[in-house]
């Protein structure tokens, strides 16, 4: 049996989040270098359709664990399985997208299993069996390299950190049986927000900040939707109640990479800051010239946000169109 | 009800962080320690619990013999002991290690209920609470930012991808803390001058019957620490009026940055 990487997809209703893809590509990297397979691991329930798409994303075979007691996750429930899946298949490396629920997921199972783990990393080096992992450290104000030793080491990668690689698997579907778990902690009720891009994976991020004066968010909304992003906000805005806390971005909140960040009426706080430098480019846009925030921007703009921001998604409009 | 808080000793958000001559740790020069943001909304709660079921609200911390501090400020803010353990063999352990050393710690206390910081904002690990929940073999309820404890159970609001749900599961429970669950409060004079006699006891590993090897020698290790690519001030977008403006950043974003 050849060494292998198992890289554990996450879904909603038979929909995959794009940091499963991501993983799967960097897998599919790491699998290719060192004559690895790569395996990719459903859990859910009615997920054996939907998991065939993983083959397009390179993986040589795919492990279903499907179960009406997997269908909402659990990470009673999940580790269960996967800990046993971990011990059959004996892994070199085991990837998770670094997700809220790919966090959770993954610190228990490297509890379970007492393995390495290296939490929102950004790159992984594989050479000769030694496993290094870069992840931001202190809000993302510091990278450290991580060395990961013993068998199964567990890598949670960044969402939006790497590139999705299309490449075709065998993909040959591998349903295993799941013993039925009662979990301790039961779902009593769900409050989604459907349709929303999430923050940590979107393209474009608009931020709003103390300069928002208030809780209408309409012309930040208005670009992140003309932009196919999603809306920020500063602590700042946050603190005043005018964004849910799910909003924010920054050390306290959460560290966001998109292609483009724009950050309206925001001054730049240090914590501000460390979670949104990883951007590709960042857009300031703010009526004191001398804001921090344009010190680490690579366009900025001093005016009266709620002049600019809307002509912004006009001019984009006019491109669109 | 008794419970028990896990606490880590951080640098303050507002510190630079610079990296050390040795490569793989942080200069202490400069930085202000605190109570790790998250685990405060920890001691926080855990004290309002206490207000309406009573019982007893105890820090445990494992870490250097200076996080004494960190565990003095929550005394101060109204818990009512503190556990520290300090031991050289921790200098170097990781997430795991120091989630096997709090498990041993906490099996040693009387405990309904744990309460820890979803990560901290040093490491941003997100391991240790999890970890210790494994260890104990004990539910875990992740990034609470609302709960209530009725009749044996605890029902919490938590954070999960693109939304929110609502659990509930029977105690004793481990959970950690997302922003939004409280406003933790600041430790008053009196507080302070009271958390100077409150019992703070300080034990090594060899007072838990936990071999140093076995956390001493960790499988996840930092070998090195490097700055991010420095970000750098970029053009400023000039124009007479808001639209000049717009039109000028996005033709920039459009042409030149191939954002848009």
């Amino acid at each position: 049996m050849p060494n292998m990487i198992l890289a554990i997809a996450e879904q909603t209703d038979g929909q995959f989040r794009k940091v499963t893809y991501e993983a799967l590509s960097e897998g599919k990297k790491i699998a290719s270098a060192n004559g690895f397979e790569l395996v990719a691991v459903v859990l859910g329930s009615n997920v054996a359709e939907s998991a065939e798409a993983l083959a397009q994303y390179g993986a040589d075979r795919i492990i279903v664990a499907d179960s009406p007691g997997l269908a909402d996750f659990s990470s009673a429930a999940y580790v269960e399985v996967l800990c046993g899946l971990v011990e059959k298949e004996a892994p070199e490396l085991v990837l998770f997208g670094a997700s809220v629920q790919g966090k959770e997921l993954s610190a228990c199972l490297a509890a379970r299993c007492d393995a390495a783990l290296a939490t929102d990393c950004i790159a992984i080096a594989w050479e000769n069996g030694a496993a290094k992992a870069t992840r931001p450290m202190y809000g993302g104000k510091v990278l450290a390299d991580v060395q990961l030793e013993g068998s199964a080491r567990m890598v949670s990668l960044r969402p939006n950190a790497m590139a999705i690689v299309r490449s075709e698997g065998a993909g040959a579907i591998e349903k295993i049986e799941v013993s039925e778990v009662d979990p301790p902690v039961k779902l009593i009720e769900k409050n989604m927000e459907t349709g929303k891009i999430d923050l940590t994976e979107a393209d474009a991020v608009v931020s709003g900040g103390r300069g928002m004066g208030g809780a209408d968010y309409a012309v930040i909304e208005q670009l992140a939707e003309v932009l196919g992003g999603a809306v920020g906000a500063s602590r700042a805005a946050v603190d005043e109640g005018w964004r849910p806390h799910a909003d924010q971005v920054g050390q306290t909140g959460k560290v966001v990479s998109p292609n483009l960040y724009v950050a309206c009426g925001i001054s730049g706080a240090i914590q501000h800051l460390a979670g949104m430098s990883s951007a590709k480019v960042i857009v300031a846009i703010n009526k004191d010239p001398e804001a921090p925030i344009f010190m680490k921007s690579d366009y900025g703009v001093v005016g009266d946000l709620f002049e600019l921001v809307p002509a912004i998604t006009e001019e984009i409009n006019k491109i669109k169109s | 009800m008794d419970i028990i808080v896990l606490l880590k000793q951080v640098p303050s958000t507002e510190s630079m962080i610079e990296i050390d001559g040795d490569g793989v740790s942080i200069k202490p020069d400069g930085i202000k320690w605190v109570i790790n943001p998250y685990d405060e909304f920890a001691v926080e709660e855990a004290l309002r619990i206490r207000e309406v079921h009573g019982g007893s609200v105890t820090i445990v911390s494992a870490g250097r013999e200076k996080a004494a501090e960190a565990i003095r400020t929550a005394l101060a803010m109204g818990a009512d002991k503190g556990v520290l353990v300090a031991d050289p063999a921790l200098e170097n352990c990781d997430g795991l290690g120091t989630a096997t050393v709090l498990a041993k710690a906490v099996k040693e206390l009387p405990h309904e209920l744990i309460i820890a910081g979803q990560r901290a904002v040093d490491d941003d690990n997100f391991l240790v609470g999890a970890a210790v929940a494994e260890k104990l073999g004990m539910p875990l309820i992740s990034m609470v930012f609302k709960e209530e404890v009725k009749d044996g159970k605890i029902t919490c609001h938590k954070t999960v991808d693109g939304g929110s749900v609502v659990v509930e599961a029977a105690l004793p429970v481990l959970f950690t803390t997302q922003r939004g669950l409280n406003e933790p409060r600041y430790a008053s004079l009196p507080g302070i001058m009271k958390a100077k006699k409150k019992p703070l006891d300080t034990k090594s590993l060899a007072d838990l019957g936990v071999n140093p090897a076995e956390v001493g020698d960790p499988k996840t290790k930092v070998v090195g620490l490097k700055t991010p690519p420095e970000r750098t001030a970029g053009q400023m977008i000039e124009g007479e009026s808001a639209t000049e403006k717009a039109a000028a950043l996005v033709r920039v974003l459009h042409e030149e940055a191939k954002v848009i």
